[in-house]
């Protein structure tokens, strides 16, 4: 099942995934020129863009490596009591509890340090951190579950699909989720 | 193994890398804040910048993955010898389809904003950018990503947990700073003809 290792074969199975997904992406960023005027006027915001993206990318990222390894080396079950699935699901949450806090921090301690701004509050955007990254965190556990199933019932190498999806789908829900809270708690 | 030990293992594993991830996400963003004038000077190219992060991200995401599991399955061995038909391969491959996505991107951009009525820069300067961003910062990436996952591989580390954040890491800051010499070359050259 794993792709054979020659510069067409690893094209002829990824070349089909990346164009849809670059379409998802363009999608993912005309959200983000609707948004450019709020983002301007919160550069705290700005700053939390890419590192939001990037870290609940990661989260599903990570995640998926996992899974995908297990799935090669025959240990993982799609049942919902299968361990390794449960306990990966948990690890996913509580890393998301830890690092999105710093997140917000970070992003409003840089913010003031190169700007000086400070027309968002930190305890303000450390609360539009945490919430979207505990939002981001479920959606990517969810999503990564999913594509690893499909992977797995269609007979693809998860290693081709699954990152790239799981990945692109967090961007994506990154995007919407950050501007999500920004409209309720800015 | 438990669902309490799988979780500790998980979470152990991953926290260094992606706290380490985490300060890369801040400078690409300290970085997109700087770059409001290039932005600016070329319309379109906000709207391009997810795809082609996201890009970096899948072609050289994959391609760590792809490593990380072959090491696991004992296929390749953890060291660059120049001569391994199968490591220059992928790596060929993930450059080519780096830029080839990159160009679709381009591509794809200039025509839906032009169908919006929104303002665009002309094709060949988005083009443009887009090729030589996506070569610079693959030829980066697949160095980086090769060397990561081997030194940390052969240091008794988990591949699978490295690649992800390492990529999205150095994709993102080297994305972003590959994107700005990238758009200030191409406006360079578009001004001398």
């Amino acid at each position: 099942m794993p792709t054979e290792w020659t510069v067409r074969a690893i094209t002829r199975a990824m070349l089909p995934v990346l164009l849809v997904l670059t379409l998802v992406e363009l999608g993912s960023g005309l959200v983000l020129g609707s948004f450019e005027a709020q983002l301007l006027r919160y550069p705290s915001l700005l700053v939390l863009v890419p590192v939001t993206i990037g870290t609940a990318g990661n989260l599903g990222s990570v995640l998926a490596a996992r899974l995908s390894t297990s799935f090669h080396l025959g240990t993982l079950s799609f049942s919902p009591r299968d361990d390794e699935l449960a306990g990966n699901a948990v690890a996913t949450l509580a890393l998301a509890v830890t690092v999105f806090p710093v997140i917000g921090a970070g992003a409003w301690a840089a913010t003031f340090l190169v700007s000086g701004d400070t027309s968002l509050a930190l305890r303000t955007v450390v609360i539009v951190a945490l919430s979207s990254g505990i939002s981001l965190a479920v959606l990517a556990v969810l999503v990564t579950f999913s594509a690893t199933y499909v992977a797995y019932r269609f007979g693809l190498d998860p290693d081709d699909v699954v990152i790239p999806v799981v990945t692109n789908v967090c961007d994506v829900l990154g995007v919407l989720v950050l501007f999500g809270v920004a409209q309720v708690l800015v | 193994m438990t669902v309490r030990d799988v979780a500790v293992e998980a979470y152990k594993e991953a926290l260094p890398a992606l706290t380490a991830s985490l300060v890369g996400g801040l400078i690409a963003g300290v970085v997109l804040g700087g770059m409001r004038a290039e932005l600016r000077a070329v319309p379109g190219l906000l709207v391009l910048v997810p795809a082609l992060l996201a890009t970096r991200g899948n072609v050289y995401g994959s391609l760590g993955a792809r490593i990380a599991t072959a090491l696991h399955q004992g296929l390749i061995e953890p060291r660059v010898t120049g001569g391994d038909e199968r490591l220059r391969a992928a790596a060929t491959a993930a450059l080519a389809n780096g830029v080839l996505t990159s160009t679709f991107a381009a591509v794809v951009a200039y025509f839906l904003l032009t169908f919006l009525g929104s303002r665009v820069a002309p094709l060949p300067i988005l083009v443009g950018v887009a090729i030589v961003a996506g070569l610079l910062s693959g030829i980066v990436l697949t160095v980086v990503v090769v060397s990561v996952v081997f030194a940390g591989y052969r240091r008794g580390r988990n591949p699978d947990t490295i690649v992800g954040p390492v990529v999205t890491t150095t994709g993102d800051v080297f994305g972003i700073l590959f994107l700005l010499i990238a758009v200030r070359t191409v406006l360079a050259v578009a001004g001398v003809f």
